[in-house]
Formats: structure tokens, C-alpha cells, sequence
């Protein structure tokens, strides 16, 4: 399974593709892809540069964890800095 | 300081309307991404992991209170708060919106600042010794030569288009406080024996992937002739530096390719069949730009002041951080003092807004209105009374700024990493704060002494992890982060690229391990002898061995 993220072309902030085909700046909100939907979603998004910058899809598993490698990097992207001055308070 | 001529102003703020006009065509989408980007690269604009991230150049590290301020409203207006000193003496901001650039690049415009060659594979920024005009051990004031350059290569359409990036450092003195041999071009003034100024001219250091020293390309250029002689090694850089693989494409794979006694040939060769005339710096001009640096109008003082004795006295914090964090100065009576952004806990190089507004009063209470950026990621105020200092370090400690710490084991250099950088591999902030704070201690770090720990998120080495005492490199192994240990690395006079003792730690395990690597150093020094000394003569097995003790 792929989700499909890009960053917003105004201010560059993380969208997420969600279930209702709009984009979320909320990961938990981002649609499960199957193989054929996925390449077609991203290739709209692709389409879609007055919105968009560098779309791509990640792969994930069932529970929606990111694989491996790209892992921590999706999981920073998601959460923002783990560290720092912009780190969000909770 | 150097101030802006109409050419200057006319050329930011051209440069401006320009680049507002591109962002305008992107966002209407009559530019597609493949087509801005490497537009809004030239004017200083990256995509990071979360947003856009603006690099505004600070040349040569100079700046004064109204620059301050001016990125202190940055910070406050467009971007979180803060703002990103780096290792190459400029600032990162990173949260600013793109339809926000323009009004940042006015913002910055207005007080002589823009973000032009801070990316993109042209001459960027060029750097400098951060005690320029105050060290006792100067040949040259080395700032109007790095101004000379920095007007020359601005938009210089021969090198606008180069293979890859190209970083050039200038130092006044032997004693290299700029990492000077780890720029694709370093120069050094040197007088000959009749007095005339020239350079010593070093090409081929970088860091990154294949690090390299740089080498000696010529012991001697004269100062006449330095444009004709760059744009000579510049030449053949252009002809011949790669461009069909990026990782192959720096001057430093050239210059080892070649062999430096070939490339040398090639430069020599290209320069004797250049128009020297037309390249040859106009007659009065180095004085003309040197009057801008002229030094700030010092008081007579004796070298030793009363106040600041009973200061020392009185005050073991302020005496403290007197031992670290004041360089000696040329004049008699003031000093060098650096501002540090490296607070116990802190992330390396971040100033608050309000941080940067007051170091622009204290400079100009203190200071002649003037601070520097310097690599180390420090800020510095570079001529202040040493009767004032015990006034200046109340100020600055209220603000969190007078850790004293400079050159310590605590002023760990570290690039932004995988917590904001898109190329990272690894997270590099959250192991520099573990770190400090496992090293907080001021006695420990007064009892080491002199020593470079230096922090990078990835390969690209940013945080020039090469060329620290101790440097900790950020891998990736299938989504968790390791760090590798590199020992005997320097970028001073005596530069050299460290070595990888083995492999790599879990983020955890760094800040112990480089503890233990300290107290071995204490146990095995002899009187005098500094970190780097210690692991020059022993070697790096004891350290390896301390490195990878369980505890």
C-alpha cells in the first residue's frame, strides 16, 4: 500500500492525499492506495503544479507505518522537527 | 563596513523585480517546478523537509546593528522566531513562505543584504577570518580582498554556470581561523621579501563525500594579479571539472585527478595567455575598498583596565567566561568577544529575534555598531573596551548568550540535519544537545580544553565533521540512525581530514562515548599538550578503545 505526499507550492508546507481526494496537512488523515489507484493519483497530482511541488508515494504497510528506510524521514515530515525552536510543544 | 554604491543597489534591487516576477509566474502556474527551480536557487530559496528554506549570504561575516535588526523582524515577521547561523557565515531562515520572498528580499534589501549566490553552482559567499582587523598576527586585513572578490564574482557570467559550487576563503595570517584548506579555493596574504602583498594560493580542499586539504597551487600570486590568475584557475575548472556526475563534479576530484603539479600547468598555462591588463585590479582600488575597513576610532587606553581586574575578581562567572570567550585584540585595551549560540542544551547556531536585536544595542554599546558571523557558528563583537566587558557580560548572560564555552568542548558545531534538511540521512540537533549536556560541565570542559567536536546529518558533511577533533557523522541503516565516530581531524594551519574508528553508535550511545574519549585524553596527555596534540602522538587506539568501553 502507498500514500501520497507532496509539499504546497505557497509556503511548502506537507499535504497528505486523503480518502475524500483533497489534500490534509494531516498525515492520519491520508488515504490507503492500492497499486492502481496510486500511480494514477500521483500522476494528477504531478498534473497539478499550481498547487504542488514534488509529489511522490511512500510505501507503507497495513497500520500505515512507513517502510524502513524512508521511515523517520516521513515521520519528521509529518510530526515537524523532533528538536529545536520549532519543535511543537505538546 | 563595506556600504552598497548605486551599482550595488541598482543590482538588488533589479535582481528583486526580477526574481518577485518569476515567483508571481510560478504561482500562476505559467512556470512549472522543473522551470523555477533552479530560479529561486540563485536567489537563495531551498525546499526543505517542511517548508521553504531562505539562505541569506552574509559576506564575509560582517554585519552591523541594522543588519542585526533587520534579521531580527525577519525572524519575527516570516519565520518562526529565529533564525540559523551556518557554517559559512551565513543565516538560514526556515519557515518562510514563497509569497513571502519578495518581501523579505526588500526587507533585506533595505539594509544591504540579499540571498544571491547562496546556492546554485557559482561563486558563493566568501568567507573570512572572523578576527580580520583584530588579530595581533595579521600580514593583511584579508576583508577588502574577500569584498574585491565578492563584487567580481557577483553575477560573473563566465562562472555563473560552473560544474559545481564554488567556495573561496581568505585569511590575513598563518594562523588559519577560517578552515581555509577546505575551500575549493583558499588564499592566505603573504608579503615577499620586498614587502609587496600577494597570495598564497590553495585550490582543491572540500569536504563532503571525498574530502580533501587543499594544495598549494602557487606560493606567491601578486595582489595585482589575483582576478587574472582566479579567472585563470576558474577557466580550467570550467573546461574540464565534470559535469556528468555530481559527485564528481567539486574542483577537489579535478585537482586530484590531474595531480596538482598538472593542474598547476594548466593554470599557469591559461594564465600567461590571459589580457592580463583588462583583469588587473584598477589602479587605487584595493585602497579605495580598504578605506571602508579602516579601524573604528579606538580609544588610547592602557592594555591593562581597573575595572575589569576587579571584575575577575569579584565575579568567578564573569572571570570564567573571560578564559574562553574573550580573543585578544591588536589595540591595547579592548578585546574580542564572542557571542555564544551554544547554550548548554541548545540547538548550535540558532538566534532568537530577540537574541538579534540585542546584539545589535550591545554593538552598538558596545562595538563600534559592528558583529561577525563566524563559521563555528558563533557571533562576535569584534572591538569592545576591556573595561566595558564585565557591562557586556551581564547583558549577554540575561539573554542566554554567554556560555562560556568558545573553542570548548561544548561549542559543538552541527548542521540542521534530518529534523529540517531534505538531503539528511540522519538527525544530527537532538545528539548535539545530548552531548552538551553530558559535557556541561564548565570545570570538565575548562580541564580538556581546546577541543572541535563537530556534528553532520549526512555525507554532505555541512557540519564539517572531517575536520573536527571529534567528529560524529549521521548514517541511516533501513530507518534508524547511527553515528559514526571520525578522530584527528583539523581545519586549521595544520589541517586534516579525521578518520573513522569503527562502527557506527545508536544515537544514545554518542554522547557517552565521546565523554569517555575526553577523560582518556586527560589520563593520557602529557603538560600542555592540547586534544589534537595528545591524539597526534598516541594515536587513535587509545580513543577507539574508550569509544567503544562499555560503561
Amino acid at each position: 500500500m502507498k500514500i501520497l505526499t507532496a509539499n504546497r507550492l505557497t509556503d511548502g508546507a506537507v499535504l497528505w492525499l486523503g480518502e475524500d481526494a483533497a489534500w490534509s496537512r494531516d498525515f492520519e488523515s491520508a488515504a490507503l492506495l492500492d497499486a492502481a489507484t496510486a500511480d494514477g493519483a500521483l500522476a494528477a497530482a504531478q498534473d497539478d503544479p499550481g498547487l504542488l511541488v514534488a509529489p511522490y508515494l511512500v510505501e507503507v504497510d497495513a497500520d500505515v507505518s512507513v517502510e524502513k528506510r524512508e521511515r523517520l524521514r516521513e515521520a519528521i515530515r509529518a510530526a515537524g522537527p523532533s528538536a529545536g525552536h520549532s519543535r511543537k510543544r505538546t | 563596513m563595506y556600504r552598497y554604491d548605486e551599482f550595488d543597489a541598482r543590482l538588488v534591487r533589479e535582481r528583486i523585480a526580477q526574481f518577485r516576477d518569476q515567483i508571481e509566474r510560478r504561482l500562476d502556474n505559467r512556470l512549472t517546478e522543473d522551470q523555477f527551480k533552479p530560479l529561486r536557487l540563485m536567489n537563495g530559496v531551498y525546499l526543505q523537509l517542511h517548508a521553504y528554506m531562505l539562505r541569506v549570504a552574509i559576506p564575509y561575516g560582517e554585519l552591523n546593528a541594522k543588519q542585526l535588526r533587520a534579521l531580527a523582524h525577519i525572524a519575527r515577521t516570516y519565520d518562526k522566531g529565529y533564525g540559523h547561523f551556518t557554517t559559512r557565515s551565513n543565516i538560514q531562515f526556515n519557515w518562510p513562505a514563497l509569497v513571502d520572498v519578495p518581501a523579505i528580499l526588500e526587507a533585506l534589501a533595505e539594509v544591504e543584504m540579499h540571498a544571491i549566490q547562496t546556492s546554485g553552482n557559482c561563486i558563493r559567499n566568501v568567507t573570512t577570518d572572523p578576527y580580520a582587523g583584530v588579530a595581533a598576527d595579521e600580514v593583511e586585513d584579508p576583508r577588502p580582498w574577500a569584498e574585491l572578490i565578492r563584487q567580481w564574482s557577483t553575477f560573473h557570467p563566465e562562472f555563473s554556470f560552473l560544474p559545481r559550487k564554488f567556495k573561496i576563503a581568505v585569511i590575513g595570517a598563518a594562523k588559519d581561523r577560517a578552515a581555509m584548506r577546505t575551500h575549493d579555493v583558499g588564499l592566505q596574504a603573504v608579503r615577499d621579501l620586498n614587502g609587496s602583498l600577494g597570495f598564497r594560493l590553495f585550490a582543491g580542499g572540500g569536504q563532503g563525500r571525498t574530502p580533501y586539504i587543499g594544495q598549494e597551487v602557487s606560493p606567491f600570486v601578486p595582489a595585482a594579479s589575483l582576478f587574472a590568475y582566479l579567472t585563470a584557475l576558474l577557466r580550467v575548472y570550467n573546461r574540464h571539472g565534470r559535469r556528468d556526475n555530481i559527485h564528481k563534479a567539486r574542483i577537489k576530484i579535478l585537482v586530484a585527478s590531474l595531480g596538482i603539479e598538472k593542474f598547476r600547468e594548466e593554470v599557469e598555462a591559461e594564465f600567461d595567455a590571459l589580457p592580463k591588463a583588462s583583469l588587473d585590479l584598477p589602479q587605487g582600488e584595493a585602497e579605495r575598498i580598504g578605506a571602508y575597513f579602516a579601524p573604528p576610532p579606538f580609544a588610547t587606553l592602557s592594555k591593562n583596565s581597573d575595572a575589569f581586574d576587579t571584575a575577575l575578581f569579584r565575579d568567578p562567572d564573569f572571570a570564567h567566561w573571560t578564559h574562553s570567550n574573550l580573543k585578544p585584540h591588536k589595540q591595547p585595551g579592548y578585546s574580542a568577544v564572542v557571542v555564544s549560540l551554544k547554550p548548554v542544551g541548545g540547538v548550535p547556531g540558532d538566534a532568537t529575534a530577540s537574541q538579534l536585536d540585542l546584539v545589535a544595542d550591545l554593538a552598538e554599546r558596545f562595538s563600534f555598531g559592528q558583529a561577525r558571523a563566524a563559521y563555528d557558528q558563533n557571533l562576535i563583537l569584534p572591538h569592545v573596551r576591556l573595561d566595558e566587558a564585565p557591562g557586556l557580560f551581564r547583558a549577554l548572560a540575561e539573554a542566554g548568550l554567554a556560555t562560556a564555552n568558545s573553542g570548548l568542548a561544548g561549542d559543538i558545531i552541527s548542521c540542521p540535519g534530518l529534523d529540517y534538511c531534505s538531503l539528511a540521512n540522519a538527525r544530527s540537533i537532538p545528539v548535539a544537545q545530548a552531548l552538551s549536556e553530558r559535557l556541561s560541565d564548565p570545570d570538565f570542559q575548562k580541564r580538556v580544553g581546546p577541543v572541535r567536536i563537530n556534528i553532520s546529518g549526512c555525507i554532505n558533511a555541512c557540519g564539517h565533521h572531517h575536520v573536527a577533533h571529534i567528529g560524529v557523522l549521521g548514517v541511516d541503516k533501513q530507518g534508524e540512525e547511527f553515528y559514526q565516530i571520525t578522530l584527528g581531524g583539523s581545519a586549521d594551519e595544520t589541517a586534516s581530514i579525521g578518520t573513522i574508528v569503527g562502527k557506527g553508535l545508536a544515537g544514545d550511545a554518542v554522547a557517552p562515548a565521546i565523554e569517555r574519549a575526553l577523560n582518556r585524553y586527560l589520563d593520557l596527555r602529557s603538560d600542555g599538550e592540547a586534544f589534537i596534540d595528545t591524539l597526534r602522538r598516541v594515536g587513535n587506539e587509545p580513543f577507539k578503545e574508550a569509544i567503544y568501553a562499555v560503561a
